[in-house]
């Protein structure tokens, strides 16, 4: 990026809400099933029907609000967006437009030069989602109406990012903070998590914005960067050559890498707010709020720096034990059965996880219960077993959640820390390779490692190898 | 065959055996089949009716019939009603079967009533003449060279014509007290939220509500009994104690009345104003307390309650593109082709204008000019009311400034049309509930009619005031 520029960049992030029924009646918002089948007259838009609010929605927005530092409004009100779709049943969305249940919050990220930032919360709304619609048929559209009325909350920033890393965090912590509350399961991929960008430059130290363009269509955290980076340089390069920018809304091509204007039809759009009369105002009194806020969990910002300065983990190591909720739950639950708080985020970053990410399951579905694996850290801390036969355990373990106190006993896994016995074992490799003896004595360091390998062969690995590297060095002398 | 003045008559007639239920919903299909010619009717449901009569005629035998066992209902065609055509009289509409049933509907149903059609009305319930139907006008029985009135023609002829015992309407600016008062009946638009809007076709949401026609106050009264209360489907119903509406008519007393000023000025008819008075001064000479008051933003009603609805319509009937359900145009070559043709054809005129008017009243760069500053007026309008019901129970006012007009008359007038509202929009505008009761006739013999308004969920004064016109002074 040309530095003589900064950018200016707003994100508005759309999240599904998990609740079990729709917004405004009491169909199921299950994903998957049958086309049109999760519906009802009142999520059909039938004549006569009228929506009726799911409180649900209300406690899961109000819960973002206080994660994000909102102020929760007392009175909100829904509004209708007025658009034809065939998507849209009602011929209009209800949303929230001049009196949103949140305003005025941040949200923190830490770019990796180091300076953490708040990035203002214009606001978060609710909404009701419209179906969907595919084209790819031969000559027909197809619609399928089960997504109508599934809830959305909608996150608007203010223009506070400036790089495409610091729209990765703040996505990145939205995505965080939403799964941790159990309100979103943040997957882009699948668009329970929709983002869309508000970009403009300007050169370093004006203070008026430029005009500014809107990428739509970024349905992963990559494809968020990228694009970002693709406009703010295409803007740049048409500023340099002495062109405007034209206000307009851009769709992200991922497979292109690139971004092209939507046509104009599809955004003339003058969406006719107005309060929704079939809705009352939505009151969140301080009663209602603060019982909310009862079921607010440790957020994972303060999780992080938590984990930092109890356990004394690394920051690498705190911010991926903490990127999920039950990431972070599976890791304090291993801390509660031993001590040894670095061997355990090693084993959950690198054992545990590698399981998880090849087998592309959940933590929660981890064949290895965190007591388990809290009582295998404690055998390789106590001595009883190496690190190495430690791995040959956990593979067992990965097996049946056997517990590791008797995989080690049955197959007799015990260190051997018995100085007599490993010295007379030594005696009896040292005797059998004189040749070898005589080559380290001569001065060839290398050889010790094979006496090291030839103890651990004789003893299938059992051998205390602090003890065996000990012993060796004094009987080789 | 109707030899009942009310509900609780005929219910005694038919547990005593005097009458038979089966003869009587009988008698109703052959005068609906008689008085084809006023088009009181979109659709008749005739066996289902005599089915019906025949289980409830059984369920009376056995006591175990509900509060309106055997009153026949006719319900206006904007409300759905399960399995059953719902066409808001409109073409757009017009091959369109409701998958559930209104919940005012169904309380009716619960309690044992008989419903026996569906009845024609302006589409959409836009108009005050019943000529803006897809299924043709509506006629007055009393003249049948005059309208019924609108929107709710249909229901208030159905009950003029001894069609049905009762029917129910939709009032979102007059659209059951004027009808009523074209046709010499009883019509009464409760307050907003007293009756659940649910299964009700929306043309004004924050306006729209299902009342009753009657030929009495009686069973006016013991209709809205049956249909009033919170509603779990309906947001906007409001929870409050349902009085007994019926069996409180025994109660009298003495309001004190408000007669508003500007409900009497110019434009009012002649023999119409002298209709009033003279109710009022019999009144007066009963003991009660009437007094002149004011009502100042009268004169903004008309442009207020048009901005208004035409914008929550124009939201509200965005629904029906083609796209799902109803009527698709045959020709088109694109998306937009076709909205834009199935609208143009299904759509009637009438509804087209208020959809254009609602359209850009919302539009940006004119949203606060109209819509916003609207509100404002109407939220000015209820402290007027508020105001004036601080000093007075009720008032009296005329329903409507003319009796019934011809046929044709202001078809091609929208403003002299709206204009026929005049002094009915207001009660919506403020949700408070408002009666028309028959009064008598004028010269020509066509029906007059007196409006009462009350404050508020105040309904139960409304009937008391009326059932005392009724027995006393109109008979």
């Amino acid at each position: 990026m040309n530095p003589k520029y900064e950018a200016v960049i707003g994100l508005e992030v759309h999240a599904q809400l998990l609740t079990e029924s729709k917004i405004f009646c009491s169909c199921s918002t299950k994903f998957g099933n049958e086309p049109n089948s999760n519906t009802c007259p009142v999520c059909l838009g039938h004549p006569g029907v009228l929506p009726v609010l799911n409180k649900k929605v209300v406690e899961f927005t109000v819960l973002m609000g206080l994660a994000t530092n909102c102020k929760i409004n007392q009175q909100s009100i829904f509004a209708r967006k007025n658009y034809f779709y065939p998507d849209l049943p009602k011929g209009y969305q209800i949303s929230q437009y001049e009196e949103p249940i949140c305003e005025h919050g941040f949200i923190e990220v830490n770019p990796k030069n180091g300076s953490s930032k708040k990035i203002g919360i214009t606001r978060i709304h609710m909404e009701e989602d419209a179906g969907k619609s595919i084209h790819d048929q031969s000559s027909a559209t197809l619609v399928d109406v089960n997504r109508c009325g599934v809830p959305l909350m909608e996150i608007v920033s203010e223009p506070d990012i400036r790089t495409s890393e610091e729209a990765y965090l703040y996505l990145n912590n939205i995505k965080k903070i939403v799964q941790y509350l159990g309100i979103c399961d943040g997957n882009m991929e699948e668009g329970s998590l929709r983002c869309d960008a508000n970009i403009s430059v300007r050169l370093k130290g004006e203070n008026k914005f430029g005009v500014k363009t809107e990428i739509k269509n970024m349905n992963s955290f990559r494809n968020v960067e990228r694009a970002i980076d693709y406009e703010i340089n295409r803007q740049i390069d048409l500023i340099e050559e002495g062109e405007v920018i034209v206000q307009q809304t851009l769709l992200w091509d991922a497979d292109a890498n690139e971004a092209y204007p939507m046509r104009s039809k599809e955004e003339a759009n003058d969406y006719r707010y107005f309060p929704d009369p079939d809705l009352l105002p939505v009151i969140v009194d301080d009663e209602w709020k603060t019982e909310i806020s009862k079921s607010l969990p440790e957020l994972p910002e303060t999780k992080y720096k938590r984990f930092i300065s109890d356990f004394s983990l690394p920051v690498y190591d705190a911010e991926i034990l903490t990127q999920t909720k039950s990431l972070a739950d599976y890791y304090e639950s291993v801390i509660s059965i031993t001590d040894d708080y670095k061997t355990a985020s090693n084993w959950v970053i690198s054992e545990v996880l590698a399981v998880v990410n090849e087998k592309k399951i959940d933590i929660s579905d981890f064949p290895i219960t965190a007591v388990n694996l809290g009582k295998l850290i404690n055998l390789i801390k106590v001595g009883t077993i190496s690190g190495k036969i430690a791995k040959e355990v956990f593979a067992l373990m990965l097996q049946d959640n056997s517990d590791p106190e008797q995989i080690v006993k049955d197959k007799n896994l015990v260190q051997i820390s018995d100085t007599s016995e490993i010295e007379s074992i030594i005696q009896k490799i040292i005797e059998s390779n004189q040749a070898q003896v005589q080559e380290y004595l001569g001065g060839k360091e290398k050889v010790f490692g094979f006496f090291v390998g030839q103890v651990m062969k004789e003893t299938r690995g059992k051998a205390n190898p602090k003890l065996v590297n000990e012993i060796l060095r004094k009987m080789l002398r | 065959m109707t030899f009942y003045k009310n509900h609780k008559e005929k219910l005694e007639l038919l547990q005593s055996g005097k009458l038979n239920l089966v003869d009587n919903v009988n008698h109703f299909l052959k005068n609906i089949e008689d008085q084809k010619d006023l088009n009181a009717f979109n659709f008749v449901f005739e066996e289902e009716t005599i089915k019906s009569a025949k289980a409830v005629e059984q369920k009376i035998k056995n006591n175990t019939a509900g509060k309106l066992a055997g009153m026949v209902i006719a319900i206006k065609d904007v409300l759905a009603y399960k399995d059953h055509p719902l066409t808001c009289s409109s073409n757009i509409l017009k091959n369109f079967t409701s998958l559930y049933t209104a919940t005012a509907v169904q309380k009716l149903i619960d309690e044992d009533a008989i419903i026996i059609g569906k009845t024609n009305c302006d589409e959409f319930a836009m108009g005050s003449s019943n000529e803006n139907s897809a299924f043709g006008n509506v006629l007055n029985p009393v003249n049948k060279t005059r309208v019924p009135g609108g929107s709710s023609g249909g229901s208030a002829v159905s009950v003029a014509a001894n069609l049905c015992d009762v029917s129910l309407g939709t009032d979102t600016g007059g659209s059951i007290r004027q009808p009523a008062a074209f046709c010499g009946v009883y019509g009464l638009k409760p307050t907003y939220g007293r009756v659940s809007r649910y299964g009700l076709t929306a043309f004004a949401s924050s306006f729209d509500t299902i009342g009753p026609f009657a030929k009495s106050v009686e069973d006016a009264a013991l209709v809205m009994e049956v249909i009033s209360g919170k509603d779990e489907n309906d947001s906007t119903s409001v929870k409050k104690e349902i009085p007994n509406y019926l069996s409180s008519l025994s109660k009298s007393k003495k309001f004190k009345i408000g007669i508003p000023k500007e409900y009497f000025a110019e434009g009012l008819d002649e023999e119409i104003r002298d209709a009033i008075l003279d109710i009022v001064d019999e009144l007066k000479l009963e003991g009660y307390e009437v007094k002149d008051v004011s009502l100042p933003m009268t004169e903004y009603t008309i442009a207020t309650y048009y901005i208004l609805t035409t914008a929550e319509a124009s939201s509200n009937l965005a629904r029906f593109d083609g796209a799902r359900y109803g009527f698709r145009a045959a020709d088109y070559k694109n998306l937009n082709e076709m909205y834009l043709n199935s609208r143009t054809q299904g759509f009637g005129k009438e509804v087209k204008r208020r959809i254009m008017l609602g359209t850009y009243v919302l539009s940006s760069g004119y949203y606060d000019a109209y819509y916003r500053k609207a509100q404002k007026v109407r939220r000015l309008i209820k402290e007027d009311f508020d105001k004036v019901f601080s000093e007075v129970d009720l008032l009296i006012t005329p329903t409507t400034p003319t009796v019934a007009f011809k046929i044709g008359e202001k078809s091609d007038d929208p403003l002299q049309m709206y204009l026929s509202d005049i002094y009915t929009t207001s009660a919506n505008l403020a949700g408070i509930p408002g009666i028309s009761i028959p009064i008598g006739k004028n010269s020509e013999n066509l029906p007059i009619g007196l409006q009462i308004l009350s404050p508020q969920f105040e309904e139960e004064k409304i009937f008391l005031l009326s059932i005392h016109i009724q027995n006393e002074i109109t008979k």
